[in-house]
This record gives C-alpha cells, sequence and structure tokens, in this order.
C-alpha cells in the first residue's frame, strides 16, 4: 500500500515541447501522469489503430487455421478410409508467384514512403508495384483454380475423400482471404491516387499480404506431410 | 507527373511517424449524420450500435423467454393442448399438443437464443459498443465501418436461425451443443436435421463473423484510443471486462466458425468430417464414412467454454463498477480483480473437456481436464472474496442497480457451487444427464448474466436516454425475479440429483412420477418470473419517453461516461474536446479531497492510499 500523490499529467514532449499532441489513436506519444518522475515512463507510444488492428486480425486468422488443423489431424488420425493424393505439380509455382508479390508490395511500400516522404519518383513509379502485386495475386488465385481443376480431371472432388476435403476446405479459405488482401490492396491503389493514404494502413496491407505468404507456406507443408 | 495537393496529405502519411499535430486532421467522421438511415439504421456510431444491440438482445430475450414458457407447461402439463401452438410448427404440435421432437426442437432454440443472441450481444457487444469508448475517453471505436458491419452481419445471423421455424420440418432438435453425428447426416437423423442444421450453422457462423468485427474494434479501442493521461491501471473495471472478453471472442469464435463451415458441408457437399463410417440410422446405413464425433466436440467445446466465460466476465466488470459506486469505495483491490479476470480468460481455454467426460473420450483426458476445471474455480472464488470482503461493514445504497449486483453474486455463488462437484468426472458422470447441470448453468451462467444486464441497465439507462428508470418498479422487478428465479432453479438441482434426466420432453416412468409437482411448482414460477419481467419492459418503454429528466451525474460516479456535456452523449461523445484523467477510477471517500468522490477528470489533486502504485 504505497502512498501516491496523483497530480495533473505535465505535458513533457522529449522532441519538441512545443508541439503538444493530444494522444488517442493517432500514432502519436500519449502523456500519462508521471508516477515516479522519470520521464521515459511518463510517455506511452499509442500506434496507430491499424497496426493494431492487423495483428488481432492476423491471430483470429491463425487460430481459425489452427483449428481446421487440429480437424485435419484429428481426422486423418483415427480415419481408415484416407487416401493419399500428390499435390499438383502446379501448387510449387503458385507459390513461387505468391513469394515474388510479397516481394513487389514490400517495393512498392518503401517506393511510396520514398514519394510521399517528398524525396523521389512519381505516384504511378509508385503505384506500378502495387498493380505487380495484384497482378501476381490474382495469377496467384487463378493459379489455385488450376489447380482445383487439375484435381478434377483425377476424380478428386470436395467429397471424395478426407483428405481431398480438407485440400479444398484449406485451398478455398485461404484462397479467400488472398482474395480479401486484393481488395485491402485496391483499396490502397484507391487511396494513394487520391493523396489520402496513410502510412498505417499501407502497413497493415502489407502486413496481412506477408502473413497470407507465410500462411500458403504453413499450408502447402502441412498439405504436403498429411495428405 | 503528379503533385501533391497540399503538404497536409504528406504530413497525413508521415504524420503518424513526425509526431505533429495534423495527424489529427484525419478524424473526419466527426459531423453527425443527418440523414435516417445513416443516424438510425446503418449508423457508424458507436452509441448508435449499442443500442441496436441492446434492441436485438431484448427481441431475442422474450422469444427465448416464451419458448421456455412453452417448454415448461409441457412438462408440468405434458399432453395438455396450448392454444395456438400449431401456428408455430407444421407438424410439431397436432392439435395444439407438443410432440416429442418439437419439445426438443423448442429447447434448441431456447439456447442458441439465449446463450448466442441474448448472453453474448447485450452486456458484450450492447453495453461495451455503447460505453467502452467513453470510458476510455475516445470519440469512437477506430473503425466504425467494421462495427455497423459488425452489428448487421450478427442481425443477419438472427434471420436464419427465426426462419428455421418456418421451414418445412421446423428448426433443429439437436441442442444448442448441436452434436455430430446426428446433426451432420441431413433429416434421416430426425426433424430439423436437414434444413434446420444449415440454416443454424449459418446462423453461428454469421454471428461468428460478427463478433470478430466486434472484438477487433474493441481490443483496438482500448489499447489505442485511450485519452490522454488513460493509463491501463485506470481503465474502470467495466473496460478490463470488455477487453478480457473480446480477445476471448477473438479465439474463441475464430474456432467456432470453420467449425460451422464444416458441418454445412457435410450437409450440403456430401463430405464426411464428422460422421463416422457404419453409422445406421433408421435401418438406413449412411453414405458419409470415416468422420469422427468427438471432433466437433472438441471444436464446439474450445469454443463453447469460453463462451460461458464471455457471457458472464462483462456482468463481473459491471457488477463491479455499479457495486463500487454504491459501496462509495473501491473494491478490496482492483489488479487482483484484473488479474483473475485475466486468469479466467486463460484457464477458460484449458477445461473445455470437462463438458466431455461422458462423450466416450479417454478417461486419462477426464483427469486431465478435470484439474484445471477445480484450478479455475479459484479466481472465480478470489472474485467473490473480492465483493464480498468489500461488502463487508460498507452501507451500500439501495438502488435498483445495486440490488441486481448484489442479485449477480448471490446467483454466482449458488450457481457455482455446484460446479464443484461437476468439475469432478466421477461425481459428473451420474450428474451430467441430470437437472442438476441445468441448474447449475441456468444460475451460474444464464441468470447471473442477466442479472449483469438488469444492474447495466438500470445504472446506465439515465446515460443512454437522459432519463431516470423508475426505481420502485426496478425494486419491485428485482424481488420477483430474485425469488422467482431461485424458486425456478434450485429445483433443479434436487430433481437432478433424484435422478431426473434432462432434455427428456415428459416424464413418464414410474420413479419419476413424484417429481411431477415439483415440475409443476417450477412451471408455475417460471410464467411468474416471466410474466415480472414485463415489468422491466414496461419500465424501459414508460422511462424511455416520460421518465423523470436524469441530472448529470445521478450516481455521483467517477468515470469518464458521467463527464460527457449531455445525456445520450454528443455525437463525438465529449463535444469537441477530449478529457484528460487525473486519477484512478475509482477515487470515493478520499480523504483530503473536496468531497465525497473525485471524478477521474477532475484536476484535483489528492492524496490516495491504493494498491496501484
Amino acid at each position: 500500500m504505497a502512498t501516491t500523490v496523483h497530480e495533473p499529467p505535465r505535458i513533457e514532449d522529449i522532441r519538441d515541447p512545443a508541439r503538444v499532441s493530444s494522444g488517442s489513436g493517432t500514432g502519436d506519444w500519449r502523456n500519462l501522469v508521471p508516477e515516479g518522475g522519470d520521464l521515459r515512463r511518463v510517455q506511452e507510444y499509442a500506434p496507430p489503430p491499424s497496426s493494431t488492428a492487423i495483428w488481432v486480425l492476423l491471430a483470429a486468422i491463425s487460430m481459425s487455421f489452427a483449428a481446421l488443423t487440429s480437424a485435419l489431424v484429428v481426422r486423418k488420425g483415427g480415419a481408415v478410409d484416407w487416401r493419399h493424393f500428390t499435390l499438383p505439380s502446379i501448387l510449387y509455382w503458385n507459390t513461387l508467384v505468391l513469394l515474388a508479390s510479397s516481394i513487389t508490395v514490400e517495393i512498392g511500400r518503401r517506393r511510396v514512403t520514398a514519394f510521399m516522404g517528398g524525396l523521389r519518383g512519381t505516384v504511378e513509379a509508385s503505384a506500378r508495384w502495387l498493380y505487380a502485386t495484384m497482378f501476381l495475386g490474382l495469377l496467384f488465385v487463378a493459379g489455385q483454380y488450376f489447380a482445383w481443376r487439375r484435381l478434377n480431371a483425377q476424380g478428386l472432388y470436395l467429397a471424395t475423400n478426407p483428405s481431398s476435403s480438407f485440400f479444398y476446405v484449406f485451398t478455398a479459405a485461404h484462397g479467400l482471404h488472398v482474395l480479401g488482401g486484393l481488395a485491402a490492396l485496391v483499396r490502397v491503389i484507391y487511396k494513394l491516387n487520391d493523396f489520402s493514404l496513410r502510412r498505417s494502413t499501407f502497413d497493415a496491407t502489407a502486413r496481412y499480404w506477408h502473413f497470407m505468404d507465410v500462411l500458403w507456406i504453413y499450408l502447402l507443408l502441412l498439405l504436403w506431410m498429411k495428405l | 507527373m503528379l503533385r501533391f495537393r497540399s503538404v497536409r496529405n504528406i504530413i497525413r502519411f508521415q504524420g503518424e511517424h513526425m509526431h505533429d499535430m495534423s495527424a489529427r486532421t484525419h478524424v473526419a467522421h466527426h459531423a453527425p449524420p443527418t440523414g435516417f438511415i445513416r443516424k438510425y439504421v446503418f449508423s457508424l456510431d458507436h452509441k448508435v450500435i449499442g443500442k441496436q444491440y441492446y434492441g436485438l438482445a431484448l427481441v431475442a430475450v422474450l422469444i427465448g423467454m416464451f419458448l421456455s414458457w412453452l417448454m415448461r407447461i409441457h412438462l408440468g402439463w405434458t399432453n395438455y393442448p396450448i392454444p395456438g401452438l400449431h401456428l408455430l410448427s407444421q407438424n410439431g404440435a397436432p392439435g395444439d399438443v407438443m410432440t416429442p421432437e418439437f419439445y426438443l426442437q423448442l429447447m434448441t432454440m431456447h439456447g442458441t437464443i439465449m446463450v448466442f443472441f441474448v448472453l453474448t450481444t447485450a452486456p458484450f457487444a450492447a453495453f461495451g459498443n455503447y460505453f467502452l469508448p467513453i470510458q476510455v475517453g475516445a470519440e469512437d471505436m477506430p473503425f466504425p465501418h467494421f462495427n455497423m458491419m459488425s452489428f448487421w452481419v450478427t442481425f443477419a445471423g438472427f434471420i436464419p436461425l427465426i426462419a428455421s421455424f418456418f421451414v418445412s420440418d421446423g428448426p433443429t432438435l439437436g441442442g444448442w451443443t448441436q452434436y455430430a453425428p446426428l446433426s451432420a447426416v441431413g433429416s434421416v437423423g430426425g426433424p430439423g436435421e436437414g434444413t434446420g442444421v444449415v440454416l443454424w450453422a449459418t446462423s453461428i457462423a454469421l454471428f461468428c463473423v460478427g463478433q470478430l468485427l466486434g472484438a477487433l474494434n474493441f481490443i483496438t479501442t482500448t489499447l489505442d484510443m485511450r485519452t490522454k493521461g488513460m493509463s491501463l491501471w485506470r481503465m474502470p473495471l467495466t473496460v478490463w471486462g470488455w477487453f478480457i472478453t473480446s480477445i476471448m471472442g477473438l479465439t474463441a469464435f475464430a474456432v467456432l466458425m470453420p467449425a460451422c463451415i464444416l458441418l454445412i458441408l457435410d450437409h450440403v457437399a456430401g463430405t464426411s468430417f464428422f460422421v463416422p463410417s457404419n453409422l445406421v440410422i433408421n435401418d438406413q446405413l449412411q453414405a458419409h464414412s470415416g468422420g469422427s464425433t468427438l471432433l466437433w466436440q472438441h471444436l464446439f467445446w474450445f469454443f463453447g467454454h469460453p463462451e460461458v466465460y464471455i457471457a458472464i466476465v462483462p456482468g463481473m466488470g459491471i457488477v463491479s463498477h455499479v457495486l463500487i459506486t454504491n459501496l462509495r469505495r473501491p473494491l478490496l483491490s482492483h489488479r487482483v480483480m484484473v488479474y483473475s479476470m485475466g486468469a479466467l480468460a486463460v484457464l477458460s481455454y484449458m477445461v473445455y473437456g470437462h463438458h466431455m467426460f461422458v462423450s466416450g473420450m479417454n478417461p486419462v483426458s477426464s483427469l486431465v481436464f478435470s484439474f484445471p476445471t477445480l484450478v479455475i474455480t479459484i479466481p472465480s472464488t478470489i472474485i467473490v472474496l473480492i465483493w464480498l470482503g468489500s461488502l463487508y461493514g460498507a452501507k451500500i445504497q439501495i438502488n435498483s442497480a445495486s440490488l441486481f449486483a448484489l442479485g449477480f453474486i448471490s446467483m454466482f455463488i449458488s450457481g457455482g457451487v455446484s460446479g464443484f462437484f461437476l468439475a469432478q468426472p466421477s461425481i459428473d458422470i451420474m450428474l451430467h444427464a441430470t437437472y442438476f447441470v441445468v441448474g447449475h448453468f441456468h444460475m451460474v451462467m444464464g441468470v447471473a448474466a442477466m442479472f449483469g444486464i438488469f444492474a447495466g441497465t438500470y445504472f446506465w439507462f439515465p446515460k443512454m436516454f437522459g432519463r431516470m428508470m423508475n426505481d420502485t418498479l426496478g425494486k419491485l422487478h428485482f424481488w420477483l425475479t430474485f425469488v422467482g428465479t431461485y424458486c425456478i432453479f434450485m429445483p433443479f438441482h434436487y430433481l437432478g440429483l433424484a435422478g431426473n434426466i434432462r432434455r427428456y420432453p415428459a416424464f413418464v416412468a414410474d420413479y419419476m412420477q413424484p417429481f411431477i409437482p415439483v415440475h409443476k411448482f417450477i412451471t408455475v414460477a417460471a410464467l411468474a418470473t416471466g410474466a415480472a419481467q414485463l415489468i422491466f419492459v414496461y419500465n424501459l418503454i414508460h422511462s424511455r419517453y416520460w421518465g423523470a429528466p436524469a441530472p448529470e451525474n445521478p450516481w455521483h460516479a467517477t468515470s469518464l461516461e458521467w463527464s460527457t456535456p449531455s445525456s445520450p452523449p454528443p455525437f463525438d461523445n465529449f463535444g469537441g474536446t477530449l478529457p484528460v484523467v487525473y486519477h484512478d477510477p475509482y477515487q470515493y471517500g478520499v480523504e483530503g479531497s473536496s468531497g465525497d468522490y473525485v471524478m477521474q477528470t477532475s484536476p484535483e489533486k489528492i492524496q490516495t492510499k491504493s494498491d496501484e502504485a
């Protein structure tokens, strides 16, 4: 039971005392009441909400795929009817496409940051990398569809066997999330052309896109090992 | 080459890292909407969305209660015709007499509606949406469009559930847990097991999406939108409750949604995730094979157990908040309370297997799940002891809100004690399929959470509508509900100990005949307690339009929702300026302060003794 004296917060900005920001949700520094007089404890970084939200969203998506993974493990563990099939080789090309799209979105992010900072470039040159990302993303989705057609040609449909069921469920769920990422990219490009893009929005979109990449590699390994 | 439209646009992008005032220009949703649709229907305002959730919960709870009435009448007076019953079901009530299948359909819908659309939406989504941003001093949630989608997707989830009453063989009869394989084989599993289950799973999957969007907003609001001076430990216990609940919701609903999709696929696509091999139903060998029935139970209860804490933890926050205000002193420990709620959240994921003691799961697993189930009673007990210790020797102000807060504690203890018995597999095997379990969860999770909703309603109504609720009617409502719910659910425990099996639509076996008078008593109590809720509905509607105008801070409370410029608060909550927070949330009766309480926004210098330093 320590005794503390609660005082009004002193507005103390380490970097520029003339500028006083008001705190919530702006990515500014939020002034908290000094408890022990330690300036470093006075302020707490308040990140822009989208950079928190993206981790929250990725946590939820991870939980969903963890649930599906556990379903696969349990279903396979007790199955007598599990039939192995070889993954269509186009999946590996799709993986390369998705990896390439991660690189292009990262280059685009750096270009846009440099451009918006007034350093160099034009909006078209920056946006070009985002269009390239979108193209690669669409190519990936088309490639996944092509992989489905390959399996169909082998007579493997959603209900044919539990292994093919899980293949379709995982690839469809991941594909839908990639389409969601494409929608986010469209929004980023729109906002870039409108000059209303915020860095946190773009960063969050790029993180999501990289996560789709990581998730796909995980799924590919899982399907490769388990199917 | 395009040119920058203005320097401000550059700053908007860079400002987040350049630490510039101009970064605040992005808050563009400040002008209140004018059109009817934007103002009341597709509103982006967290306060309107909160009220929409409350309205949805109110409609849902009246439907759910009505269904329970029908079940109770049937249990007390089996095979008596209930006039008009045939209107609810095409072939479930020939001659207005309830068939066993229709009883199970009513039971399923009662459970689903109550757990999802009442106990989750009201204390968490409704009050959380309305008061979480205000209590942390934010103008709104960071993603108002997601917030609007959250409500409307939830609403869209409610429609297929209600619509299932009107499909040919009615809603599903599988219980709110929807156990496989009967839930996954289609209409051969019984009436409603075809279309009914698909509608049910669609409804729940949509509900999950809605709650995930809500949780996203709750978490980011709590972490990023707090106003100046609002450190984490200065958040009221309500905010802690909603924050912890939203983390639980995020992980739990994210598991239920894919489970529902797999269930739908078993129906419409012919997969067999949950249907085992060689399953014969009604002399028909099922086409599915190889699935795992336990898989559904694992996926469901991984969500299902956190779900009961999703229902109760916001109530704990609300009850603590209301109690403190009426005790005029803080709880014994703010931090231990928060840590205990957090411990409940963490442990709630480790105990889910206790729902499956009788499922045929490996007995070793039962032991493994039994241990954390007993451990989780420790934080629960700590929370109760903090309340009781804070009540000890206090002069509590008696009003409708504080009565319901006390009622919550009473229900939580009475219902919680039976949990000790059920946590042990050896006893649970005896009691699992009896009314003992029904009494247990109705008291500890159903009625207790309802009391939390009532306490919150009586407490916050002045803020939400600018008018006071009638306190006399509120107290009458409390006593009738309090006595009534004990009359309903305490006998459930005795019935269960005596071996009265649950989920039976009628009790025809000889040894059950002595229980019939008890069931009749429970039915009368249920009808009376349900009717008493009409007092609440009347009070709600009457006070909304004709109640006495509410003073600025009717309960002399300290938290930020009482420092808004008006009741209800203006569109941006604080009228253009954000509050600055100087104090811990519950500064009551501080020696040397100018009054009985110090608002969080009061710049007064005070000396406090607390465990918060």
